[in-house]
């Protein structure tokens, strides 16, 4: 079930490192392991999936056998174990925002990207998915972006097209 | 206006630093708790104060409290819940968004009452913005001298770190949560052992919500008895509410516990009322794990007395007229919601987030999104609904977690109530995807259903 792709090369930067030995230090002695979900967070936001590669260096990195780690990555949602666009727009798509038309967003922001839920865009800039309830209910429906999971509350058809622009223009000046 | 004790200072500009939040009285709970009560005393307090757990089971704090083992020459630790993953609750969110201190205080005080000298806070991890916030009000704290070592010179040291999940419902119960913050899969634990006993690192543990640790600090503040005095009967205290759905004004509500449910829907204090004009059809009043109500039974009970935002009154009928008060999420459907469609969509949520440990909860929930997907779809049958009863009782009980009793209880309660609705999308299969059942006799006076 798992697919985990080769391709990426990865090398943690010195300011990687440095924040994983911070994170470690969070934790008793021999506790360590402790560090592995934080250092997935972190090595996603630099190289925005995690290959077996980087989960790899990870697990030397923390000294444990390289199964502890993929058995941990593939069960929490957040990790993405292929590539991704850019920008990935995850919807909530739980009961309580669908009472306030989650659902109809969710096939909107399909039907603008031209793709379906999961697939990346042509030019490799967005991809989108329902997931579970966000934690913000009251503000439906909500999407976040990663690695900062920004939030966008009260979502509707105009502000979803403001919201792809401007990333769009985002992505050409970066 | 009700009380405010978490919420009071909400809107004070800055209240998000240490200096407003401070000018607003806050860090007094620290230097009391500190600087003039043993240990024991703090707890003493929270036993006096009645308060109970906000992250939804409503166990007492004190007591949990007391049940921690205290063995000699081996760490404790609290670790505080901000997983805030069920269905309709957003209220640890909001708080930690605005009042980060409120948290960080209670933490400090809580720890210092159960002995622990290293504290976490396990954040759910879509919540990055919540994260840095605690972080950066961790720091202020330390540097004013209320985290590391010596506090307020007192001898007491004690470090707190915020730790991200990894994205899994079921890593808000708490013994998933700590397998969780060993770095591994979020499995739920066979109890016993309890964390008071063997928790984080095979160390005693207490593991609390958010808005219980926050509580700590006006229970300190002001004395238990104080706070005891707040709600009705053994629902003491305020309590957070998520509103969320079709209501007017949906967001988070800090309410003294006791208030009508009329008047929580309908007041402009609270949500102020059905959005766009409509009718109320059924509440989902602690999360989406509570049995779903329709609205008569949601404003009155049997006996004909109004329903109370309490631990006792939400739950008076028990599951045949009766719902629970849970984490305070507190869900709105109006007329035009179809109960089967947010039953299966419940369902799927509960299907998507099963750890997979236990059979019956692993297939069961596959069992019963598959039926209701069925049902919504205009392919169900006459037996389906008694299938999916008898699914949800194979499921509830059976199960290594909660999270089996909680993906039964909605589907159970959906059908209970509101059974005519499931056979009319068997009975007419197309017009069932196009259109709605819509309110039929769910916002009747009451006696004429019950008899
Ligand atoms: C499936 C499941 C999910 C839960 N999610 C949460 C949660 O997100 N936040 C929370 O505080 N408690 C949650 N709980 C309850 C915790 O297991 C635990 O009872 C609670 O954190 C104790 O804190 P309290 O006594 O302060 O309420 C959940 C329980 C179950 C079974
Ligand atoms: S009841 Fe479900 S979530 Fe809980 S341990 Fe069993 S399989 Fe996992
Ligand atoms: S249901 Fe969408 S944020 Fe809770």
């Amino acid at each position: 079930m798992l697919k985990v792709e080769e391709t990426q090369s990865v090398e943690f930067s010195t300011e990687l490192v440095n924040k994983f030995a911070e994170i470690v230090s969070r934790y008793p002695e021999g506790k360590e392991k402790s560090a592995l979900l934080p250092i997935l967070h972190e090595v996603q936001a630099v190289n925005g999936w995690l290959s077996s590669v980087a989960m790899d260096k990870v697990a030397a990195y923390l000294n444990i056998a390289p199964i502890e780690v993929y058995e941990v990555a593939s069960f929490y949602s957040m990790y993405f174990l292929r590539p991704q666009g850019k920008f990935v727009l995850e919807v909530c798509r739980t009961g309580p925002c669908c009472l306030v038309g989650a659902e109809k967003i969710i096939d909107y922001i399909g039907e603008k990207l031209g793709v379906k839920e999961g697939e990346v865009t042509a030019d490799g800039l967005f991809s989108y998915r329902g997931v579970e309830c966000l934690a913000a209910c009251g503000f439906a429906p909500v999407l976040q972006i990663g690695p900062e999971y920004t939030f966008y509350e009260n979502l509707t058809t105009n502000s979803v097209d403001q919201l792809i622009s401007d990333l769009k223009d985002k992505a050409s000046k970066s | 206006m009700g009380r405010k004790l978490l919420l009071e200072h909400i809107n004070v500009p800055g209240i998000n630093t240490l200096e407003v939040y401070r000018k607003t009285g806050g860090y007094r709970a620290v230097e009391k708790a500190i600087k003039t009560m043993s240990t024991d005393e703090v707890v003493e307090e929270v036993k006096k104060s009645g308060l109970r757990g906000r992250g939804g089971a409503g166990f007492p704090t004190g007591m949990k409290w007391s049940f921690l083992a205290k063995p000699e020459g081996v760490a404790r630790y609290l670790v505080c819940n901000a997983d805030e993953s069920e269905p309709g609750t957003f209220k640890d969110r909001y708080l930690m968004t605005n009042i980060p201190h409120a948290l960080i205080e209670g933490m400090i005080v809580s720890s210092y009452a159960l002995g622990a000298n290293t504290s976490y806070i396990y954040v759910r991890g879509e919540m990055m913005p919540q994260i840095r916030i605690l972080e950066k009000a961790i720091a202020e704290a330390k540097a004013a001298g209320f985290l590391g070592k010596n506090i307020l010179g007192s001898g007491y040291d004690l470090e707190l770190y915020v730790q991200p999940g990894g994205g899994a419902y079921i890593c808000g119960e708490e013994t998933a949560l700590l397998e969780s913050l060993e770095g591994k899969r979020g499995n739920p634990r066979i109890k016993p052992p309890f964390p008071a006993i063997a928790g984080l690192y095979g160390c005693p543990t207490v593991v609390n919500n958010v808005e219980s640790i926050a509580a700590v600090v006006p229970i300190i503040n002001d004395g238990g008895e104080e706070y005891a005095k707040i709600g009705i009967g053994r629902s003491t205290g305020t309590k957070l509410i998520s509103a969320s759905g079709n209501i007017n004004k949906p967001g988070v509500y800090e309410i003294e516990l006791g208030v009508s449910v009329e008047d929580f829907i309908y007041s402009e204090e609270y949500c102020g009322g059905i959005a766009n004009g409509k009718r109320l059809k059924a509440v989902v009043a602690g999360g989406s794990s509570v049995p779903i109500l329709p609205a008569n039974l949601i404003l009155n009970l049997v006996n004909g007395d109004k329903r109370l935002m309490s631990y006792e009154s939400l739950s008076e009928g028990g599951f045949t007229t009766g719902t629970m008060l849970g984490s305070g999420g507190f869900v709105v459907l109006d007329e035009d919601q179809c109960i089967v469609r947010n039953t299966w969509n419940f369902s799927r949520f509960y299907h998507h987030e099963s750890c997979g440990q236990c059979s019956p909860c692993r297939e069961g929930t596959g069992w019963m999104e598959k039926v209701l997907h069925r049902l919504e779809n205009g392919h169900g049958k006459m037996s389906d609904m008694d299938l999916l009863v008898d699914v949800s009782k194979k499921i509830e009980g059976n199960t290594i977690c909660p999270l089996g009793d909680a993906a039964a209880w909605p589907v159970a309660s959906a059908i209970r109530h509101f059974r005519d609705e499931f056979e009319w999308h068997v009975r007419n299969p197309t017009l069932a995807v196009k259109e709605n059942f819509g309110l039929a006799h769910y916002a009747d006076p009451l006696p004429e259903l019950v008899s």
